[in-house]
């Protein structure tokens, strides 16, 4: 098993008050595709930012169980964590233009995530570097290669951000909203090139997205978080025949491009969906 | 109530906006799609006076933009950006960052103005004294949302608004921005890769392909497929086809 979570609760505590985030989640994960989909502030980003222990300081997280290939993260130190974190394991953060070094320009920075994993000369990787930004279809690589993270768009430095933790052939992607920036025909091929590289190396992953077509399509297994809970989880390609009543209504508010619609239906949130 | 006519942008010697030009009367709503990094945030930023290196006509209300524009411009005309976190001073709670435009204008109620505000974009009045590295993507882009619309705009320069939102919230604000269109006649430019969010808020849609606006069609004709640009096509049959069950 490559990630086993077993009742995850974080919580934020200040001196008045304490709020749970995420309240006992389940979640395992192998060589596969699992979507998590759900509601903004459910507690998505931070399960994933538990796993890579990347929590702020503020955060209490306890679990029965929370492992990385049989690695136990809550007792990890913070040098076993780096072992892991950006070689073993990737995570592309939904803020990306703000995880990269803004002073550092992008070839440099690409370039350095290949050569910590897979050594050689600063020109091997640099070109090594500019081949992953064509992979993921930046269209002058070598011009953004000299570019800063302030001069990219939005979508470029989502793209750079992919290309970096594709790098040293992670055997887990975490993929925190990585597309929301792309236009579908760049989606499209950077999910074809997240598909390679799961089915020919077995590598794990772990898609958040508010696409729920896409992932959908994509993945194979889901799970619909509402209020720091799996509310349930499914196969992927189920999700348009999903029962429970929150994952329902979630569908039902998509604007669709055939079906048009003058008003959205909006969502009736029932107080027995934090309990149930 | 908006022109730009062959507006051109450049950075150092690459120009990035090749002579793009389109209009929106008071009231509509123009959808800007296209490829990732082909100008289309650029173009926002020049509209919004925040790039002072451009050629070309912009004009609100047939007024034409001066490339510094005067301080009452930024209570009419109010931009969303793509990058929320970017755009949110890390150290000012949200109750200051909501403050800043009315205070600047001299509005009054401004207690009752935030209030308003975070229930319109679907927050918990509990957001007000945090600060933003304290909620989730999709928390932050809401932020953006309510200090755009809080100081009463006639124009918003929408840019990707909610794609970090989850389908509920965002069928809460596009209904919201279609009721403050109806109530207030509010001009909207929204920039999304999602065509479906665009067509279900604009009657006209420009495609950008590099730096060019290849294409302008209906919403009804990009629903019904009659495109003639190869990219448009593209677009389209990819979100149709995700529209279908796996
Ligand atoms: N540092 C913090 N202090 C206090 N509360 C926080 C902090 N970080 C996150 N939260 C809260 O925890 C909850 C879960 O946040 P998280 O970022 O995991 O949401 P999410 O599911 O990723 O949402 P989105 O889809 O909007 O990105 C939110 O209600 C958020 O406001
Ligand atoms: N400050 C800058 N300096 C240099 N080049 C820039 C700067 N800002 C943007 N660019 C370049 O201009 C082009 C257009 O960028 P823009 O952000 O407008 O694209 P976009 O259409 O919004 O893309 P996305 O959909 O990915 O957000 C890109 O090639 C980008 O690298
Ligand atoms: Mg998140
Ligand atoms: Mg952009």
């Amino acid at each position: 098993m490559l990630v086993d979570i077993q009742n995850l609760r974080i919580a934020f505590e200040s001196r008045s008050s304490r709020f749970e985030a995420v309240r006992g989640i389940s979640l395992s994960l192998g060589a596969e595709k699992l979507g998590i989909v759900g509601e903004s502030g459910s507690g998505k980003s931070l399960t994933a930012r538990a796993l890579m222990k990347l929590l702020p300081s503020n955060a209490a997280i306890t679990a029965d169980r929370l492992s990385f290939d049989g690695i136990d993260v809550l007792s990890a130190s913070e040098k076993q964590m780096r072992q892991i974190r950006g070689k073993r394991a990737g995570f592309i953060l939904q803020d990306p233009k703000y995880s990269l070094n803004p002073v550092m320009n992008i070839g440099r920075q690409v370039s350095e995530a290949w050569r910590t994993h897979k050594g050689g000369s600063k020109k091997q990787a640099l070109e090594a570097a500019i081949h992953l930004l064509d992979q993921v279809k930046i269209r002058n690589p070598r011009e953004v290669a000299a570019s800063y993270p302030h001069e990219v768009s939005g979508g470029m430095g989502q793209r750079v951000m992919i290309a970096m933790m594709l790098a040293p052939d992670p055997e887990l992607l975490i993929a925190d909203e990585p597309t929301s920036a792309l236009d579908a025909t760049v989606q499209a091929e950077i999910l074809r090139l997240i598909e390679e590289l799961v089915s020919e190396r077995n590598m794990g992953l772990i898609l958040i997205s508010h696409d729920l077509p896409l992932v959908s399509h994509f993945c194979d297994r889901v799970a619909v978080m509402y209020s720091g809970r799996v509310m349930e989880e499914l196969k992927a390609s189920e999700l348009l025949n999903a029962r429970h009543p929150y994952t329902k209504g979630l569908l039902n508010c998509m604007p669709s491009l055939t079906h048009p619609r003058d008003r959205l239906p909006v969502l009736n949130r029932d107080a027995s969906w934090l309990t149930a | 109530m908006i022109d730009v006519e062959n507006l051109r942008i450049r950075f150092g010697d690459r120009e990035v906006v090749k002579g793009v030009s389109f209009s929106v009367k008071k009231g509509d709503s123009f959808g800007i799609v296209g490829e990732s990094g082909s100008g289309k945030s650029t173009i926002l930023r020049a509209m919004a006076g925040l790039n002072e290196s451009w050629e070309g006509r912009i004009a609100f209300g047939g007024e034409p933009a001066a490339l510094k524009r005067p301080p009452g411009f930024f209570r009419r005309v109010q931009m969303v950006f793509q990058d929320p976190y970017g755009s949110l001073h890390p150290r000012q709670t949200i109750d200051r960052i909501l403050s800043e435009l009315p205070l600047v204008h001299g509005m009054d109620n401004i207690d009752k103005r935030i209030v308003q505000a975070l229930s319109d974009v679907a927050l918990p009045q509990a957001a007000r004294f945090r600060f933003p590295h304290q909620l989730s993507g999709g928390q932050r882009q809401r932020v953006a949302i309510a200090r755009a619309l809080i100081a009463d705009p006639q124009v918003l320069l929408l840019d990707e608004p909610t794609s970090a939102l989850d389908v509920s919230v965002q069928a809460e604000i596009l209904n919201l921005l279609s009721d403050l269109r109806e109530a207030r006649g509010l001009t909207y430019i929204l920039v999304s890769h999602n065509l479906a969010v665009i067509a279900h808020l604009c009657g006209q849609v420009g495609v950008m392909l590099n730096g060019e606006m290849v294409e302008q069609l209906s919403a009804e004709d990009l629903r019904a497929g009659k495109t003639s640009h190869a990219h448009t096509t593209e677009l389209r049959t990819l979100s149709v086809g995700l529209e279908e069950p796996a």
